[in-house]
Protein backbone atom coordinates (compact mmCIF):
# COMPACT_ATOMS: atom_id res chain seq x y z
CA UNK A 1 0.00 0.00 0.00
CA UNK A 2 3.45 2.08 -0.20
CA UNK A 3 3.03 2.70 -3.15
CA UNK A 4 1.00 6.03 -4.04
CA UNK A 5 1.12 8.02 -6.78
CA UNK A 6 3.42 10.97 -6.54
CA UNK A 7 0.93 13.17 -6.49
CA UNK A 8 1.31 17.27 -6.97
CA UNK A 9 1.04 17.50 -3.01
CA UNK A 10 4.05 15.51 -2.72
CA UNK A 11 6.17 17.33 -5.68
CA UNK A 12 5.11 21.02 -3.55
CA UNK A 13 6.09 19.32 -0.11
CA UNK A 14 9.52 17.78 -2.45
CA UNK A 15 10.31 21.02 -4.03
CA UNK A 16 9.54 22.96 -0.42
CA UNK A 17 12.53 20.56 1.48
CA UNK A 18 15.15 21.20 -1.44
CA UNK A 19 14.92 25.36 -1.25
CA UNK A 20 15.40 25.12 2.76
CA UNK A 21 18.10 22.32 1.75
CA UNK A 22 19.44 25.32 -0.82
CA UNK A 23 19.25 27.44 2.25
CA UNK A 24 21.69 24.81 3.85
CA UNK A 25 23.90 24.44 1.80
CA UNK A 26 24.48 28.07 1.34
CA UNK A 27 27.00 28.45 4.26
CA UNK A 28 29.08 26.71 2.33
CA UNK A 29 28.73 27.82 -0.93
CA UNK A 30 29.91 31.21 0.42
CA UNK A 31 32.95 29.89 2.01
CA UNK A 32 34.24 28.14 -1.15
CA UNK A 33 33.39 30.97 -3.50
CA UNK A 34 35.07 33.22 -1.49
CA UNK A 35 38.32 31.04 -0.78
CA UNK A 36 39.15 31.71 -4.10
CA UNK A 37 39.15 35.21 -4.61
CA UNK A 38 41.75 38.08 -3.43
CA UNK A 39 41.15 39.90 -0.95
CA UNK A 40 40.35 43.05 -3.03
CA UNK A 41 37.80 40.75 -5.22
CA UNK A 42 36.41 39.14 -2.03
CA UNK A 43 35.15 42.41 -0.66
CA UNK A 44 33.98 44.29 -3.78
CA UNK A 45 32.10 40.99 -5.36
CA UNK A 46 30.92 38.07 -1.96
CA UNK A 47 28.52 36.64 -3.85
CA UNK A 48 29.64 35.76 -7.47
CA UNK A 49 31.70 33.01 -8.35
CA UNK A 50 35.50 33.39 -8.61
CA UNK A 51 36.94 34.82 -11.71
CA UNK A 52 39.81 32.01 -11.87
CA UNK A 53 40.85 29.14 -9.58
CA UNK A 54 43.44 30.93 -7.47
CA UNK A 55 45.35 28.35 -5.45
CA UNK A 56 47.47 31.32 -4.00
CA UNK A 57 45.45 31.50 -0.56
CA UNK A 58 45.86 27.82 0.20
CA UNK A 59 48.90 27.66 -0.39
CA UNK A 60 49.59 30.64 2.45
CA UNK A 61 46.90 28.85 4.31
CA UNK A 62 48.63 25.62 4.12
CA UNK A 63 51.91 26.90 5.81
CA UNK A 64 50.25 29.24 8.22
CA UNK A 65 47.94 26.07 9.60
CA UNK A 66 51.42 23.86 9.07
CA UNK A 67 48.70 21.51 7.38
CA UNK A 68 50.22 18.72 7.52
CA UNK A 69 51.91 18.74 11.12
CA UNK A 70 48.16 19.34 12.40
CA UNK A 71 46.34 16.81 10.24
CA UNK A 72 48.29 14.16 11.21
CA UNK A 73 47.85 15.26 14.74
CA UNK A 74 44.30 15.23 14.46
CA UNK A 75 44.56 11.92 13.24
CA UNK A 76 46.83 10.42 16.02
CA UNK A 77 44.73 11.42 18.53
CA UNK A 78 41.55 10.08 17.43
CA UNK A 79 42.89 6.71 15.74
CA UNK A 80 44.34 5.56 19.18
CA UNK A 81 41.81 6.72 21.73
CA UNK A 82 39.30 4.85 19.30
CA UNK A 83 41.59 2.19 19.76
CA UNK A 84 42.15 2.40 23.28
CA UNK A 85 38.54 3.38 23.86
CA UNK A 86 37.14 0.03 21.96
CA UNK A 87 39.71 -2.18 23.86
CA UNK A 88 39.33 -0.77 27.16
CA UNK A 89 35.13 -0.77 27.15
CA UNK A 90 34.75 -3.46 25.51
CA UNK A 91 36.89 -5.53 28.50
CA UNK A 92 35.14 -3.90 31.08
CA UNK A 93 31.17 -4.03 29.65
CA UNK A 94 32.02 -7.90 28.91
CA UNK A 95 33.04 -8.36 32.74
CA UNK A 96 30.23 -6.28 33.99
CA UNK A 97 27.22 -8.15 32.61
CA UNK A 98 28.72 -11.59 32.79
CA UNK A 99 29.89 -11.55 36.19
CA UNK A 100 26.94 -9.32 37.93
CA UNK A 101 28.89 -9.09 41.37
CA UNK A 102 27.39 -6.77 44.37
CA UNK A 103 30.23 -4.43 43.31
CA UNK A 104 30.00 -4.88 39.63
CA UNK A 105 26.57 -3.95 39.51
CA UNK A 106 27.53 -0.58 41.35
CA UNK A 107 30.07 -0.15 39.60
CA UNK A 108 28.00 0.11 36.45
CA UNK A 109 25.79 2.28 37.89
CA UNK A 110 28.84 4.78 38.61
CA UNK A 111 29.39 4.54 34.92
CA UNK A 112 25.93 5.58 33.54
CA UNK A 113 25.88 8.13 36.20
CA UNK A 114 29.27 9.80 35.14
CA UNK A 115 27.70 10.06 31.95
CA UNK A 116 25.58 13.58 32.96
CA UNK A 117 28.79 15.09 34.45
CA UNK A 118 29.44 17.83 32.10
CA UNK A 119 33.31 18.30 30.69
CA UNK A 120 33.34 21.73 32.43
CA UNK A 121 32.76 20.26 35.70
CA UNK A 122 36.06 18.01 35.88
CA UNK A 123 38.21 20.36 33.26
CA UNK A 124 39.75 22.60 35.77
CA UNK A 125 41.22 19.60 38.11
CA UNK A 126 41.95 17.61 35.39
CA UNK A 127 44.52 20.00 34.15
CA UNK A 128 45.77 19.83 37.85
CA UNK A 129 45.87 16.10 37.63
CA UNK A 130 47.97 16.09 33.83
CA UNK A 131 50.15 17.89 35.69
CA UNK A 132 50.76 16.10 38.32
CA UNK A 133 51.27 12.78 36.14
CA UNK A 134 52.73 14.74 33.66
CA UNK A 135 50.38 13.80 30.44
CA UNK A 136 49.68 17.98 29.58
CA UNK A 137 51.48 18.55 25.93
CA UNK A 138 51.97 14.68 25.05
CA UNK A 139 50.12 13.14 22.38
CA UNK A 140 49.89 9.95 24.59
CA UNK A 141 48.22 12.01 27.50
CA UNK A 142 45.36 13.47 25.79
CA UNK A 143 44.78 9.84 24.06
CA UNK A 144 44.71 8.57 27.60
CA UNK A 145 41.93 11.69 29.06
CA UNK A 146 39.56 11.16 25.63
CA UNK A 147 39.46 7.20 26.48
CA UNK A 148 38.76 8.02 30.12
CA UNK A 149 36.10 10.74 29.14
CA UNK A 150 34.71 8.39 26.32
CA UNK A 151 34.92 5.09 28.18
CA UNK A 152 31.15 5.64 30.43
CA UNK A 153 29.22 6.36 26.94
CA UNK A 154 31.37 2.98 25.53
CA UNK A 155 30.58 0.65 28.01
CA UNK A 156 26.85 1.49 28.50
CA UNK A 157 26.90 0.54 24.46
CA UNK A 158 28.50 -2.34 24.71
CA UNK A 159 26.94 -3.16 27.34
CA UNK A 160 23.54 -2.80 25.83
CA UNK A 161 24.68 -4.86 22.75
CA UNK A 162 26.12 -7.77 24.49
CA UNK A 163 22.55 -8.54 26.13
CA UNK A 164 21.99 -10.02 22.41
CA UNK A 165 24.78 -12.47 22.69
CA UNK A 166 23.58 -16.08 23.24
CA UNK A 167 25.43 -17.02 26.37
CA UNK A 168 25.45 -20.98 24.91
CA UNK A 169 28.72 -20.33 22.63
CA UNK A 170 30.69 -19.15 25.41
CA UNK A 171 29.69 -22.02 27.71
CA UNK A 172 30.84 -24.27 24.72
CA UNK A 173 33.86 -22.78 24.15
CA UNK A 174 34.65 -23.02 28.03
CA UNK A 175 34.17 -26.96 27.71
CA UNK A 176 35.84 -27.14 24.80
CA UNK A 177 38.98 -25.71 27.28
CA UNK A 178 39.39 -22.00 25.53
CA UNK A 179 39.65 -19.46 28.60
CA UNK A 180 38.04 -17.26 29.66
CA UNK A 181 40.45 -14.43 27.94
CA UNK A 182 40.26 -16.73 24.42
CA UNK A 183 36.22 -16.82 24.64
CA UNK A 184 36.60 -12.88 25.20
CA UNK A 185 39.12 -12.07 22.03
CA UNK A 186 37.89 -15.22 19.61
CA UNK A 187 34.65 -15.32 20.11
CA UNK A 188 32.95 -12.12 21.74
CA UNK A 189 34.90 -9.04 20.32
CA UNK A 190 34.30 -10.53 16.66
CA UNK A 191 30.69 -10.61 17.35
CA UNK A 192 30.82 -6.62 18.43
CA UNK A 193 31.72 -5.83 15.01
CA UNK A 194 28.91 -3.70 14.43
CA UNK A 195 28.32 -1.96 17.63
CA UNK A 196 32.44 -1.36 17.69
CA UNK A 197 31.62 0.30 13.93
CA UNK A 198 28.99 2.56 15.83
CA UNK A 199 31.61 3.53 18.61
CA UNK A 200 33.98 4.74 16.60
CA UNK A 201 31.70 6.73 14.38
CA UNK A 202 30.39 8.22 17.24
CA UNK A 203 33.67 8.62 19.73
CA UNK A 204 35.31 10.04 16.08
CA UNK A 205 32.85 12.81 14.79
CA UNK A 206 32.70 14.04 19.40
CA UNK A 207 37.20 13.55 19.41
CA UNK A 208 37.91 15.14 16.14
CA UNK A 209 36.04 18.54 16.25
CA UNK A 210 36.95 19.16 20.34
CA UNK A 211 38.51 22.06 20.84
CA UNK A 212 38.50 22.67 24.20
CA UNK A 213 39.88 19.67 25.90
CA UNK A 214 43.08 20.28 23.54
CA UNK A 215 43.39 23.45 24.02
CA UNK A 216 43.76 22.93 27.83
CA UNK A 217 46.77 20.10 27.42
CA UNK A 218 47.86 20.53 24.66
CA UNK A 219 50.05 23.79 24.39
CA UNK A 220 53.00 23.25 22.44
CA UNK A 221 52.65 24.76 18.60
CA UNK A 222 54.10 21.01 17.81
CA UNK A 223 51.03 19.55 19.20
CA UNK A 224 48.62 21.49 17.57
CA UNK A 225 44.93 19.92 16.60
CA UNK A 226 43.42 21.44 13.33
CA UNK A 227 40.89 22.84 15.56
CA UNK A 228 43.89 24.75 17.13
CA UNK A 229 45.76 25.71 14.98
CA UNK A 230 42.52 27.41 13.15
CA UNK A 231 41.87 28.95 16.21
CA UNK A 232 45.38 30.42 16.39
CA UNK A 233 45.06 31.42 12.48
CA UNK A 234 42.46 33.38 13.58
CA UNK A 235 43.81 34.92 16.29
CA UNK A 236 46.55 36.07 14.25
CA UNK A 237 44.84 36.97 11.10
CA UNK A 238 41.35 38.36 12.29
CA UNK A 239 40.27 40.52 8.96
CA UNK A 240 42.09 38.47 6.59
CA UNK A 241 39.17 36.59 5.18
CA UNK A 242 40.87 35.01 1.84
CA UNK A 243 43.40 33.56 3.86
CA UNK A 244 40.89 32.35 6.80
CA UNK A 245 38.42 31.08 4.37
CA UNK A 246 41.09 28.97 2.47
CA UNK A 247 41.95 27.59 5.76
CA UNK A 248 38.29 27.05 6.92
CA UNK A 249 37.69 24.75 3.61
CA UNK A 250 41.11 22.93 4.55
CA UNK A 251 39.77 22.37 8.44
CA UNK A 252 36.39 20.86 6.96
CA UNK A 253 37.56 18.73 4.45
CA UNK A 254 39.03 15.79 6.15
CA UNK A 255 36.04 14.94 8.43
CA UNK A 256 33.55 16.05 5.18
CA UNK A 257 34.66 13.46 3.53
CA UNK A 258 35.21 10.93 6.22
CA UNK A 259 31.34 11.36 6.76
CA UNK A 260 30.50 11.52 2.87
CA UNK A 261 32.38 7.95 2.56
CA UNK A 262 30.71 6.60 5.83
CA UNK A 263 27.47 8.65 5.87
CA UNK A 264 25.39 4.91 5.86
CA UNK A 265 27.25 3.97 8.41
CA UNK A 266 27.25 7.17 10.32
CA UNK A 267 23.58 7.81 10.49
CA UNK A 268 22.86 4.12 11.27
CA UNK A 269 25.37 5.03 14.35
CA UNK A 270 23.54 7.72 15.13
CA UNK A 271 20.36 6.33 15.40
CA UNK A 272 22.05 3.04 17.45
CA UNK A 273 23.61 5.50 20.07
CA UNK A 274 20.64 7.06 19.74
CA UNK A 275 18.11 4.55 20.60
CA UNK A 276 20.19 2.66 23.22
CA UNK A 277 20.95 6.31 24.71
CA UNK B 1 46.98 -21.93 31.27
CA UNK B 2 48.05 -22.21 35.06
CA UNK B 3 44.64 -21.94 36.92
CA UNK B 4 45.39 -18.84 38.74
CA UNK B 5 45.49 -17.26 35.91
CA UNK B 6 41.99 -17.48 35.70
CA UNK B 7 40.88 -17.09 38.88
CA UNK B 8 38.03 -14.57 39.50
CA UNK B 9 40.45 -11.61 41.04
CA UNK B 10 42.36 -12.21 38.07
CA UNK B 11 39.43 -11.99 35.51
CA UNK B 12 38.22 -8.93 37.18
CA UNK B 13 41.97 -6.90 36.91
CA UNK B 14 41.91 -7.92 33.10
CA UNK B 15 38.56 -7.12 32.03
CA UNK B 16 38.02 -4.46 34.47
CA UNK B 17 41.49 -2.69 35.45
CA UNK B 18 42.12 -0.84 32.59
CA UNK B 19 38.84 0.81 32.65
CA UNK B 20 38.81 1.61 36.13
CA UNK B 21 42.55 3.37 35.95
CA UNK B 22 41.39 5.45 32.96
CA UNK B 23 37.75 6.15 34.65
CA UNK B 24 39.78 7.20 38.26
CA UNK B 25 42.10 9.07 36.60
CA UNK B 26 39.97 11.45 33.94
CA UNK B 27 36.57 11.39 35.82
CA UNK B 28 36.73 10.26 39.90
CA UNK B 29 39.62 12.06 40.37
CA UNK B 30 38.78 15.38 39.07
CA UNK B 31 35.21 15.31 40.07
CA UNK B 32 36.39 14.50 43.60
CA UNK B 33 39.00 17.32 43.67
CA UNK B 34 37.03 20.33 42.29
CA UNK B 35 34.61 18.90 44.73
CA UNK B 36 37.19 19.71 47.12
CA UNK B 37 38.76 23.21 45.67
CA UNK B 38 35.41 24.80 45.27
CA UNK B 39 35.60 25.08 48.86
CA UNK B 40 38.88 26.79 48.59
CA UNK B 41 40.50 30.20 47.46
CA UNK B 42 43.36 27.81 45.06
CA UNK B 43 44.81 30.11 42.52
CA UNK B 44 45.81 27.77 40.26
CA UNK B 45 49.23 28.30 41.05
CA UNK B 46 49.84 29.02 44.82
CA UNK B 47 50.72 26.00 46.74
CA UNK B 48 48.93 27.46 49.81
CA UNK B 49 45.60 26.40 49.38
CA UNK B 50 43.43 28.03 52.21
CA UNK B 51 39.61 26.75 53.20
CA UNK B 52 36.91 29.04 52.98
CA UNK B 53 34.24 26.64 53.10
CA UNK B 54 30.96 28.47 51.24
CA UNK B 55 32.45 31.83 50.45
CA UNK B 56 32.94 30.66 46.83
CA UNK B 57 29.20 29.78 46.49
CA UNK B 58 27.93 32.79 48.39
CA UNK B 59 30.04 35.20 46.22
CA UNK B 60 28.99 33.65 43.04
CA UNK B 61 25.32 33.64 44.43
CA UNK B 62 25.19 37.26 45.60
CA UNK B 63 28.02 39.18 43.95
CA UNK B 64 28.57 37.83 40.64
CA UNK B 65 26.31 39.61 38.22
CA UNK B 66 28.10 38.26 35.15
CA UNK B 67 27.57 34.57 36.45
CA UNK B 68 24.01 35.37 36.74
CA UNK B 69 24.15 37.02 33.23
CA UNK B 70 25.72 33.96 31.26
CA UNK B 71 23.10 32.09 33.19
CA UNK B 72 20.53 34.10 32.06
CA UNK B 73 21.72 33.81 28.51
CA UNK B 74 22.44 30.31 28.42
CA UNK B 75 18.73 29.02 29.76
CA UNK B 76 17.27 31.76 26.83
CA UNK B 77 18.99 30.47 24.00
CA UNK B 78 18.79 26.76 25.23
CA UNK B 79 14.63 27.62 24.79
CA UNK B 80 15.44 29.25 21.67
CA UNK B 81 17.56 27.03 20.41
CA UNK B 82 15.39 23.43 21.59
CA UNK B 83 12.37 24.63 20.28
CA UNK B 84 13.24 25.64 16.86
CA UNK B 85 15.76 23.06 16.50
CA UNK B 86 13.33 20.39 17.34
CA UNK B 87 10.37 21.66 15.29
CA UNK B 88 12.63 22.36 12.34
CA UNK B 89 14.33 18.85 12.67
CA UNK B 90 11.03 16.98 13.04
CA UNK B 91 9.67 18.85 9.95
CA UNK B 92 12.33 17.49 7.86
CA UNK B 93 11.92 14.36 8.97
CA UNK B 94 7.84 14.04 8.59
CA UNK B 95 8.46 15.48 4.81
CA UNK B 96 11.13 13.17 4.27
CA UNK B 97 9.67 10.06 5.36
CA UNK B 98 7.13 9.96 2.45
CA UNK B 99 8.44 8.72 -0.88
CA UNK B 100 10.27 11.99 -2.33
CA UNK B 101 12.66 11.06 -5.27
CA UNK B 102 15.72 12.91 -3.83
CA UNK B 103 15.44 12.07 -0.26
CA UNK B 104 18.42 10.33 0.07
CA UNK B 105 20.52 12.97 -0.95
CA UNK B 106 18.36 15.48 1.52
CA UNK B 107 18.89 13.60 4.04
CA UNK B 108 22.67 13.80 3.68
CA UNK B 109 22.38 17.87 2.95
CA UNK B 110 20.89 18.37 6.53
CA UNK B 111 23.51 16.56 8.04
CA UNK B 112 25.97 17.67 6.80
CA UNK B 113 26.40 20.79 9.03
CA UNK B 114 26.65 18.23 12.32
CA UNK B 115 29.87 16.57 11.26
CA UNK B 116 32.08 19.86 11.35
CA UNK B 117 33.06 21.13 15.20
CA UNK B 118 31.54 23.66 16.66
CA UNK B 119 34.71 26.50 16.28
CA UNK B 120 34.92 25.46 12.75
CA UNK B 121 31.01 26.21 12.54
CA UNK B 122 31.15 29.50 14.42
CA UNK B 123 34.44 31.12 12.30
CA UNK B 124 32.40 29.77 8.77
CA UNK B 125 29.43 32.30 10.61
CA UNK B 126 31.16 35.09 11.59
CA UNK B 127 32.33 35.37 7.31
CA UNK B 128 28.38 34.37 6.20
CA UNK B 129 26.87 36.90 9.07
CA UNK B 130 29.50 40.10 8.95
CA UNK B 131 30.21 39.62 4.80
CA UNK B 132 27.69 37.68 3.05
CA UNK B 133 24.52 39.00 4.50
CA UNK B 134 25.22 42.53 3.98
CA UNK B 135 26.22 41.50 0.61
CA UNK B 136 23.01 39.73 0.22
CA UNK B 137 21.68 42.87 1.93
CA UNK B 138 22.51 45.55 -0.89
CA UNK B 139 21.94 43.08 -3.64
CA UNK B 140 17.82 42.36 -2.64
CA UNK B 141 17.31 44.94 -0.05
CA UNK B 142 15.93 42.63 2.38
CA UNK B 143 16.18 44.60 5.97
CA UNK B 144 17.01 40.83 7.46
CA UNK B 145 20.28 40.94 5.58
CA UNK B 146 21.05 44.10 6.67
CA UNK B 147 21.36 44.10 10.33
CA UNK B 148 24.37 44.59 12.05
CA UNK B 149 24.91 41.07 12.56
CA UNK B 150 27.13 39.85 16.25
CA UNK B 151 27.44 43.66 17.31
CA UNK B 152 24.14 44.13 18.89
CA UNK B 153 22.57 41.86 21.21
CA UNK B 154 19.72 40.78 19.92
CA UNK B 155 21.71 40.14 16.78
CA UNK B 156 24.47 38.07 18.17
CA UNK B 157 21.60 36.20 19.99
CA UNK B 158 19.62 35.17 16.95
CA UNK B 159 23.38 34.85 15.00
CA UNK B 160 24.00 31.60 17.90
CA UNK B 161 20.75 30.73 17.54
CA UNK B 162 20.54 30.48 13.69
CA UNK B 163 24.01 28.98 13.86
CA UNK B 164 22.92 26.11 16.51
CA UNK B 165 19.72 25.15 14.41
CA UNK B 166 21.64 24.76 11.17
CA UNK B 167 24.20 22.49 13.02
CA UNK B 168 21.47 20.53 15.11
CA UNK B 169 18.60 20.37 13.12
CA UNK B 170 20.13 17.58 10.78
CA UNK B 171 21.47 15.34 13.78
CA UNK B 172 17.76 15.68 15.28
CA UNK B 173 16.21 14.32 12.04
CA UNK B 174 18.19 11.20 11.73
CA UNK B 175 16.83 10.49 15.48
CA UNK B 176 13.11 11.50 14.35
CA UNK B 177 13.46 9.78 10.55
CA UNK B 178 14.28 6.59 12.81
CA UNK B 179 11.18 7.14 14.97
CA UNK B 180 8.57 7.68 12.15
CA UNK B 181 9.72 4.54 10.23
CA UNK B 182 8.66 2.43 13.60
CA UNK B 183 5.22 3.64 13.21
CA UNK B 184 3.02 1.25 11.55
CA UNK B 185 1.24 2.32 8.05
CA UNK B 186 -1.66 0.57 8.41
CA UNK B 187 -2.34 2.29 11.63
CA UNK B 188 -2.27 5.78 9.53
CA UNK B 189 -4.28 3.97 6.59
CA UNK B 190 -6.57 2.97 9.10
CA UNK B 191 -7.00 6.63 10.34
CA UNK B 192 -6.90 8.47 6.73
CA UNK B 193 -9.66 6.02 5.92
CA UNK B 194 -11.80 6.98 9.03
CA UNK B 195 -11.65 10.29 7.44
CA UNK B 196 -8.84 12.19 10.13
CA UNK B 197 -7.12 14.62 8.74
CA UNK B 198 -3.52 14.93 8.41
CA UNK B 199 -3.34 17.05 11.15
CA UNK B 200 -5.33 15.14 13.33
CA UNK B 201 -3.40 12.24 12.32
CA UNK B 202 -0.01 14.27 13.19
CA UNK B 203 -0.91 15.08 16.77
CA UNK B 204 -3.24 11.92 17.79
CA UNK B 205 -0.99 8.96 16.27
CA UNK B 206 2.22 9.90 15.34
CA UNK B 207 3.34 12.21 17.83
CA UNK B 208 2.55 9.59 20.77
CA UNK B 209 4.27 6.71 19.09
CA UNK B 210 7.24 8.89 18.13
CA UNK B 211 7.44 9.98 22.18
CA UNK B 212 11.10 8.13 22.84
CA UNK B 213 12.62 10.13 19.94
CA UNK B 214 11.42 13.04 21.56
CA UNK B 215 12.67 12.12 24.36
CA UNK B 216 16.36 11.66 23.18
CA UNK B 217 15.95 14.68 20.19
CA UNK B 218 14.84 17.01 23.38
CA UNK B 219 17.81 14.98 25.84
CA UNK B 220 20.48 15.68 23.51
CA UNK B 221 19.38 19.07 22.58
CA UNK B 222 19.48 20.66 26.19
CA UNK B 223 22.76 19.00 26.81
CA UNK B 224 24.12 20.28 23.91
CA UNK B 225 23.06 23.91 24.14
CA UNK B 226 23.53 24.23 27.59
CA UNK B 227 26.95 23.10 27.51
CA UNK B 228 28.12 25.32 24.59
CA UNK B 229 31.09 26.78 24.62
CA UNK B 230 32.69 26.33 20.87
CA UNK B 231 30.34 28.37 19.02
CA UNK B 232 29.89 31.53 21.41
CA UNK B 233 34.18 31.37 21.86
CA UNK B 234 34.70 31.46 17.74
CA UNK B 235 31.62 33.15 16.77
CA UNK B 236 31.07 36.20 18.94
CA UNK B 237 33.74 35.63 21.77
CA UNK B 238 30.84 36.57 24.21
CA UNK B 239 30.61 39.81 22.84
CA UNK B 240 28.73 41.91 22.36
CA UNK B 241 29.64 43.06 26.35
CA UNK B 242 29.40 39.31 27.50
CA UNK B 243 25.97 39.52 26.57
CA UNK B 244 26.67 36.03 24.79
CA UNK B 245 28.70 34.33 27.16
CA UNK B 246 27.77 30.95 28.06
CA UNK B 247 27.69 29.32 31.50
CA UNK B 248 30.52 26.84 30.03
CA UNK B 249 32.62 30.03 28.70
CA UNK B 250 32.20 31.99 32.27
CA UNK B 251 33.86 28.96 33.90
CA UNK B 252 36.82 28.81 31.80
CA UNK B 253 37.57 32.29 32.00
CA UNK B 254 36.93 32.74 35.85
CA UNK B 255 39.64 30.09 36.09
CA UNK B 256 41.98 30.19 33.20
CA UNK B 257 42.35 33.57 32.77
CA UNK B 258 41.23 35.34 35.93
CA UNK B 259 43.34 32.04 37.80
CA UNK B 260 40.58 31.59 40.42
CA UNK B 261 40.48 27.99 40.14
CA UNK B 262 38.05 27.94 43.28
CA UNK B 263 35.63 30.41 41.93
CA UNK B 264 35.69 28.48 38.70
CA UNK B 265 34.88 24.89 40.19
CA UNK B 266 32.34 25.92 42.37
CA UNK B 267 30.72 27.52 39.29
CA UNK B 268 31.07 23.97 37.42
CA UNK B 269 29.91 22.59 40.56
CA UNK B 270 26.32 24.60 40.74
CA UNK B 271 26.39 24.41 36.48
CA UNK B 272 26.47 20.37 37.29
CA UNK B 273 23.44 20.51 39.48
CA UNK B 274 21.74 22.63 37.05
CA UNK B 275 22.49 20.71 34.03
CA UNK B 276 21.49 17.09 35.99
CA UNK B 277 18.22 18.30 37.48
CA UNK B 278 17.21 20.06 33.89
CA UNK B 279 17.65 16.84 32.31
CA UNK B 280 16.44 14.26 34.87
CA UNK B 281 13.36 16.48 34.69
CA UNK B 282 13.17 16.90 30.71
CA UNK B 283 13.58 12.83 30.64
CA UNK B 284 10.61 12.24 33.49
CA UNK B 285 8.18 14.70 31.67
CA UNK B 286 8.26 13.17 28.46
CA UNK B 287 8.91 9.53 29.29
CA UNK B 288 5.69 9.78 31.27
CA UNK B 289 4.15 10.29 27.56
CA UNK B 290 5.15 7.95 26.05
CA UNK B 291 2.89 4.93 25.01
CA UNK B 292 3.79 1.36 24.44
CA UNK B 293 2.65 0.29 21.29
Amino acid sequence: MNAKPYGWKLLASEIAVVLVAALFLAPFYFVVANSFKSFAELLADTSGLPKSLDWHNYARAWDVLKFPRALRNSIVITAFSDICMVVVSSLAAYRLLRYPSRTNRILFSLFIASMVVPFQTIMIPLVKVGNWLHFLNSLPGIIFCYTGLGASFTIFLYHGFMKSIPQEIEESALIDGCTPYGIFWRIVFPLLKSMTVTVVVLQSLWMWNDFLLPLLVLQKPQLQTIQLATNSLFGQYMQQWDLALAALVMGIAPILAFFLALQRHIIQGITAGAVKG
Amino acid sequence: MRRWLTSQPIQQTVFLGPALLVYAVVMVVPFLLGLYYSFTNWNGVSSHIGWVQLQNYKTILTDDPDFGRSFWFTARFTVAVVAISNALGFAIAYLLSKPMKTRNVLRTVFFMPNVLGGLLLGFIWRFILTQSFPAIGQATGIGFFKLAWLSTEATAFWGLVIVSVWQGAGYLMVIYIAGLTNVPSDMLEAAAIDGATGWQILRTIILPLIMPAVTVCLFLSISWTFKSFDLNFSLTQGGPFKSSQSVAMNIYYEAFKNNRYGLGTAKAFIFFVVVTVITMVQVSITKKREVEM
